[in-house]
């Protein structure tokens, strides 16, 4: 199936935004917002989801939590108890104060470096993929609006093409893809 | 967008647009170095190599190439990882707890000061691993398996506590630190002409590019990053300080330590950045995005935990007194009367008067005496380490073993080829990577740009 693919450049985060809103209110979808920097308050706007990356790295902490005291219980309680000093070291509750601040920098390590993998994953952004921005200005001080005809039937491309005119565009293009 | 008070100072001068952001960012990058960075990088290339060819004869000979003897068992070797990890405490602290207090100053200078902090903890994480003589056992500071008896690492142990510390802050300072330079490899990236540099900008930047769901995920992991990364700028300095707190030392069992040794680290730290980054702005004509302002809000930063240090110097002297205790007293007095009485009072000069005079308006806004003081800092934090660590030493209990530490060439090549090393790490940054996070200075140019602060309707709507 062939799509047509409607790039519209804006050289302001204002005015993209603007002309999201308007766009919305008219019923068109818009498929992606590709900035050289965050532009807040544009996720509600295209409808974008928030992450729930910020779970993830509670769970990734939590695990990190458990095994710090999986392991430590495991070496310095079960295993081979160490008598130093004659300080207590019979179960993991008398000794658990010389365990806080590594069970503290192991919950940080998993849940820190957790979240960054999913992150770049979710992402898929890898070391070689190819950048897949639609213009290189759109990491410099361009902002472009992605508009998909496929999920659009309501407006032709006419009409769209009206609605666009008015909102102060830099730069029009459109593309077949497959 | 966010608008702040007008009578706030911009934080960026002069009339920029978005794309004199990136052209003034990456300019350095893809004009040809200057001839003052390839004199500055072979000076600080011959120090380094000089201290990595100390280092080897330190490992080929034996750690008796030290100044260390039977009394005095700890000295310059963990006074420089100290000062080191010290230094790199600014970059997490500006970029993770001023994003928690929302200060925007911080976007101009996160991203060295981070830089600076991660090459920081490389240089110190050479003393631990060197100290130990035989390098290639480092790994015996790790928890695993092995034939020994399944011997264990002591957990019980703040130097286990350090590595772990040590470890995860190097770690997760990175990871923060790429985080953000992705966005800005893609600016690079994308302007790029010559093949090879597109090539190697394409790959690191991991293929970036700039849908909002990404800057949506973006935004939270630099969030919930700035929210880990907070409380383990304080626990990794405090573990440092455990190293010494915890043990039974005269001079070192007190429990002032943790705060005392987490207020030093941030002051010597901005110090640190101080000193780089006058210099770097000028070089490399930032001047419009790290200014005046900047250095003031540092000076304040400085001027605070400065005087944190102070009062902790004081009320360690005085407690040493009010204990009772005589061997605690006398571990004091002894460091302002003893034989090292001009390490004491050159970390007092340094580091009690000069943060005061940062008080005086005029003063904390002068760039000179800023870089002056600058380094006036990180030479008194230097001492203070020294002074700690070897005065509470060099007085055993026994008269008899009494003794004083003589540093030898080696300790001074070591300690002075990872000065040397340092600076190869950062002009090597300075040359490759964006040194200001470009895309997110973009950001507060609408809110807090000269140009857009002096529209007449600034104010007006939102």
């Amino acid at each position: 199936m062939s799509d047509k693919v409607i790039y519209v450049m804006y050289d302001d985060d204002g005015a993209l935004k603007d002309s999201a809103k308007k766009l919305v209110s008219k019923g068109v979808k818009i498929n992606e917002v590709f900035s050289p920097f965050p532009i807040h308050g544009i996720d509600p706007i295209i409808g974008v989801k928030n992450t729930r990356l910020g779970i993830m790295a509670f769970l990734y902490g939590l695990t990190g939590l458990t095994l710090a005291t999986i392991g430590m219980r495991y070496f310095m309680v079960v295993d081979w108890p160490m008598n130093i000093g004659g300080k207590p070291n019979f179960t993991y509750l008398e000794n658990i104060l010389a365990f806080i601040p590594i069970s503290f920098e192991f919950t940080v390590l998993c849940a820190a470096h957790g979240m960054a993998i999913t992150y770049l994953l979710r992402n898929k952004t890898l070391p070689g993929i190819p950048a897949q921005n639609p213009d290189p200005r759109t990491t410099d001080d361009k902002f472009v609006m992605e508009i998909r005809m496929s999920e659009n039937q309501s407006v032709t491309e006419e009409e769209l093409d009206g609605l666009l005119k008015d909102t102060g565009y830099l730069e029009l293009d459109k593309k077949e893809v497959k | 967008m966010q608008k702040e008070a007008a009578i706030r100072e911009p934080l960026i001068l002069g009339h920029k647009t978005y794309h004199d952001i990136t052209e003034d960012v990456c300019r350095p990058i893809e004009d040809k170095a200057p001839k003052m960075w390839y004199i500055l990088f072979g000076i600080a290339l011959v120090i380094g190599l000089y201290g990595v060819g100390a280092i080897c004869y330190l490992l080929g000979t034996g750690v008796g190439v030290w100044g260390l003897n039977k009394t005095i068992g700890w000295a310059w070797d963990i006074t420089n990882f100290v000062w080191w990890v010290g230094i790199g405490h600014a970059g997490t602290l500006i970029s993770a707890v001023l994003l928690l207090f929302r200060q925007k100053w911080r976007m101009a200078i996160n991203r060295s000061a981070e830089a600076m902090t991660i090459f920081a903890v490389f240089m110190a994480g050479t003393f631990p691993l060197i100290h130990m003589g035989r390098l290639w056992v480092g790994y015996w500071t790790l928890p695993l398996p092995n034939q020994f008896g399944s011997l264990w690492v002591n957990f019980n142990s703040p130097l286990l506590w350090d590595v772990f510390a040590i470890s995860t802050y190097l770690s997760v300072s990175l990871v923060f630190w790429y985080i953000g330079l992705i966005p800005d490899f893609a600016t690079i990236r994308d302007r790029a002409k010559k093949p090879v540099s597109k090539k190697m900008y394409s790959i690191l930047s991991f293929g970036w590019s700039g849908r909002a769901k990404h800057w949506n995920r973006f935004e939270l992991v630099s969030l919930v990053l700035a929210g880990l990364a907070t409380p383990l700028v304080f626990s990794v300095h405090s573990i440092v300080s455990f190293d010494f707190a915890t043990s039974v030392i005269p001079g070192w069992h007190t429990t002032i330590f943790p705060p005392y040794f987490v207020a030093g680290a941030v002051f010597s730290g901005f110090a640190m950045v101080q000193t780089l980054l006058l210099v770097m702005r000028k070089a490399m004509k930032l001047e419009a995005y790290i200014h005046t302002k900047h250095v003031e809000y540092m000076n304040i930063v400085i001027m605070v935990t400065g005087s944190i240090v102070g009062t902790a110097y004081i009320t360690e002297l005085f407690i040493s007194w009010y204990s009772g205790v005589e061997y605690e007293a006398y571990a004091f007095l002894n460091r302002a009367t003893g034989p090292y009485w001009w390490a004491y009072w050159s970390m007092m000069t340094c580091n009690v008067i000069s943060p005061q005079l940062m008080w005086i308006r005029k003063l904390r806004r002068s760039l000179l005496f800023t870089f002056f003081i600058s380094i006036v800092v990180n030479i008194g934090m230097w001492f203070e380490r020294y002074v700690i660590i070897v005065t509470s030493l060099h007085r055993d209990y026994l008269p008899s073993a009494w003794s004083m530490h003589f540093p030898t060439h080696i300790d001074i090549a070591v300690y002075i080829g990872t000065i040397g090393l340092f600076f190869v790490f950062f002009l090597l940054f300075a040359r490759y990577f964006p040194v200001l996070a470009l895309n997110e200075v973009k950001t507060i140019l609408k809110g807090s740009g000269q140009s857009y602060k002096e529209l007449p309707d600034y104010h007006e709507h939102h």
